[in-house]
């Protein structure tokens, strides 16, 4: 599914991607954690394709196929969703036109026409309803006024009508509480399946008790520096990140 | 020979072959003494300081043409708001064009002003309120001194008129270079109510240039929708100067939207002589190219328990320019006032500019009044995420746009005009989504 070879990235002429090496499978759920500053949010951004972001060195692959040179929305279209750490307010735009747009403009992408607008609707409302969100949420503006805890909610509910083939959730679960964290996870294990995969990047092992990963990895000062199964998880819970720096830096 | 000497030089000629014992030849007579004597204004008159005419009046206009021209309503349908029934008032090159009008004088009278000011029934009316609520200066002036066509709406006491006024000036090109002094006005008696929607288009890309005046009265808790569409073509100029005068409960909205034409300069004067009364106006204004948009607004606040409400938005591209003037007067005895205004604006390129002034002048010490005017560019950080979620650099910049500019059009009472709105909006920004937002 996602194939990062040797993945170094900078903005604004600072380095922060030193190295990335990183395979996920279709199927796999794979969790990167790692302290503040260690290059979690870049890697994310990077690709999903945020254009501050410089690519110096290395390549991003999915599904086989190079992405470094498309644009966000390309990548988009090809089915990278990256759920935000700080979801974009949005006035004026209403929760569900912003979808439809969203979905429709994929379509187009791919040759097909708009969504028939009762199957649109259909979706919504399934949507909606597996992650217990209340109709008169999806006519608000989008993110305007919303609670953290809405906030990634709505992440989850477009990925959920986006269906994407490779989901990122950077910190979905900063800001929710132990009754959104239920609902988000589940929405996420419903929407997990053999043909897509899910990056969760976290900086708490918390998320991981609701979502199994298949795979942990450490990510420290740009680079992986180790990786695990989620055993790997426990032990960071346990005894921080210090030795990871402590063996990383000698 | 300059645009002023032939305009002074003309008007003989176009009283002569006007009825000279029209009740209104004294009033045009001194008006274009005004005019003579103040000329066109100039960038250093603190009205005009962002807006200069120059480039305007260097054309060779015809100022009143003789000929008769016609159109055929398939290739102008797109014009009008054609998917619901209205009152049209339609004029091709300044002369009424019957053939395209639908007028009435069924209960109210939606007709021409060059019959209102030649017929004697029309006489208490036009004694009454022609002339009596445009200002002396130069433009208006001038045009007060060739006032003789236009649209005339009278709308007698408890009427609510069902079917919108469509009032659309239609400049052929038969003309190299061509003037238009439409004159408009519109009496509203108590407790009646009035959609109307006025455009200027030109067909061609010869130089046009309208210097049109609009007087309207509302009296006591009548209701005026008014809605200008500004969507001409690139040597098109406009000077659109509307006044409005309120009486007690009556609520009157002037929505503007400008997008098209060379220049436009836009005079809007709400003045209050009541209670409990409330005038809004609204504009979204998206220009690019060379395009420049001047609004110049005034809310007189004369009496107390009065509200005032505008919000204009503009969006700049390439080097165009916007100018926002807004003032508000409220005089010591309008205690109780509640004054808002505001202007945001966003320029896409690095060349576009926009002037922005909020003057409020207040002499009542228990009021409210609030401005606020912001400019700034596209939320970067929105564009990435709407993109990220798939929608394309361009509709997503036109997606941000039209969410900026959504709250005015949202006020917009008619479904088949706010739809149309919407698509010109759509066209302008060059992207085929629907807004339904």
């Amino acid at each position: 599914m996602l194939q990062i070879k040797d993945l170094h990235a900078s903005v604004e002429e600072k380095s922060i991607l030193r190295g990335i090496n990183l395979e996920v499978k279709a199927g796999e759920v794979h969790a990167i954690m790692g302290p503040n500053g260690s290059g979690k949010s870049t890697l994310a951004s990077v690709i999903a394709g945020k254009e501050e972001y410089e690519v110096d060195k290395g390549s991003i692959f999915l599904e086989g196929e190079d992405i470094e040179e498309l644009a966000a929305e390309e990548r988009a279209h090809k089915g990278v969703f990256l759920s935000f750490q700080y979801p974009v307010e949005i006035p004026g735009v209403s929760v569900t036109n912003f979808i439809k747009t969203a979905i429709n403009e994929t379509r187009k992408a791919k040759g097909l026409g708009d969504m028939p607008a009762k199957d649109m609707l259909k979706m919504i409302r399934d949507k909606a309803e597996m992650l217990e969100i209340d109709r008169k949420f999806l006519s608000r503006s989008l993110n305007v006024g919303f609670s953290g805890g809405e906030k990634k909610r709505n992440e989850i509910f477009q990925m959920a009508m986006l269906e994407p083939k490779l989901a990122i959730l950077d910190e979905t679960d900063s800001g929710l509480d132990i009754d959104a964290l239920r609902i988000v996870a589940n929405g996420v294990n419903k929407l997990k399946s053999k043909d897509n995969a899910v990056v969760l990047i976290t900086h708490y092992q918390r998320l991981l008790d609701y979502i199994k990963p298949d795979f942990v990895h450490v990510l420290y000062n740009g680079r992986i520096v180790k990786s695990g199964g989620p055993e790997l998880a426990h032990e960071l819970e346990e005894k921080g990140y210090d030795w990871i720096k402590e063996e990383a830096d000698a | 020979m300059d645009l002023k000497e032939k305009l002074v030089t003309s008007f003989l000629a176009f009283e002569n072959n006007i009825d000279i014992d029209s009740p209104v030849h004294d009033i045009r007579s001194e008006a274009i003494k005004a005019f003579e004597t103040n000329g066109f204004p100039s960038k250093k008159e603190e009205a005009w300081k962002y807006t200069s005419l120059n480039n305007v009046l260097k054309h060779d206009y015809s100022v009143f043409p003789n000929q008769e021209n016609a159109l055929e309503y398939k290739d102008i349908k797109k014009y009008f708001i054609h998917d619901i029934d209205t009152y049209k008032i339609i004029f091709i090159d300044g002369k009424y064009s019957s053939h395209l009008s639908q007028v009435t004088h069924d209960g109210l009278d939606v007709c021409l002003m060059s019959s209102a000011l030649n017929k004697d029934k029309y006489r208490p009316v036009i004694e009454n309120y022609f002339n009596k609520l445009a200002p002396k200066d130069s433009l208006t002036s001038l045009n007060t001194a060739f006032s003789n066509e236009g649209a005339y709406i009278h709308i007698p006491k408890n009427k609510l008129v069902e079917k919108p006024i469509q009032i659309i000036h239609f400049s052929t090109g038969n003309e190299t270079a061509l003037m238009l002094q439409p004159r408009n006005l519109i009496v509203v008696d108590e407790n009646s109510h009035v959609q109307i929607i006025e455009r200027h288009q030109s067909l061609t890309n010869n130089p046009v240039l309208t210097n049109s005046v609009t007087e309207i009265f509302a009296d006591k808790r009548a209701i005026i929708d008014y809605y200008k569409i500004q969507n001409d073509n690139k040597n098109a100029s406009l000077i659109d100067s509307t006044f409005v005068h309120q009486k007690d409960q009556t609520n009157c909205f002037v929505h503007t939207f400008s997008f098209g034409g060379k220049l436009t300069r836009n005079n809007l004067n709400f003045y209050q002589n009541g209670e409990h009364m409330d005038s809004t106006m609204k504009g979204i204004t998206i220009i690019g190219d060379k395009q420049h948009v001047d609004h110049n607004t005034l809310v007189h606040h004369i009496e107390p328990n009065c509200e005032s409400h505008q919000d204009y938005k503009g969006i700049f591209a390439d080097s165009s320019t916007g100018v926002f003037n807004g003032k508000v007067l409220v005089d010591k005895l309008a205690q109780k006032t509640n004054a808002f205004q505001s202007n945001n604006n966003i320029l896409l390129s690095d060349k576009a500019s926009i002037n922005t002034k909020p003057q409020l002048e207040i002499f009542a010490d228990d009021v409210k009044c609030s401005h606020g005017c912001t400019i700034g560019q596209l939320d970067e950080s929105a564009l990435f995420y709407m993109k990220q979620r798939g929608i394309p650099e361009k509709e997503a910049r036109a997606l941000l746009m039209f969410a900026f500019s959504n709250n005015v059009l949202n006020s917009v009472k008619i479904p088949e005009l706010k739809q149309r709105i919407t698509n010109i909006i759509a066209t302008k920004l060059g992207v085929n989504i629907g807004f339904d937002l």
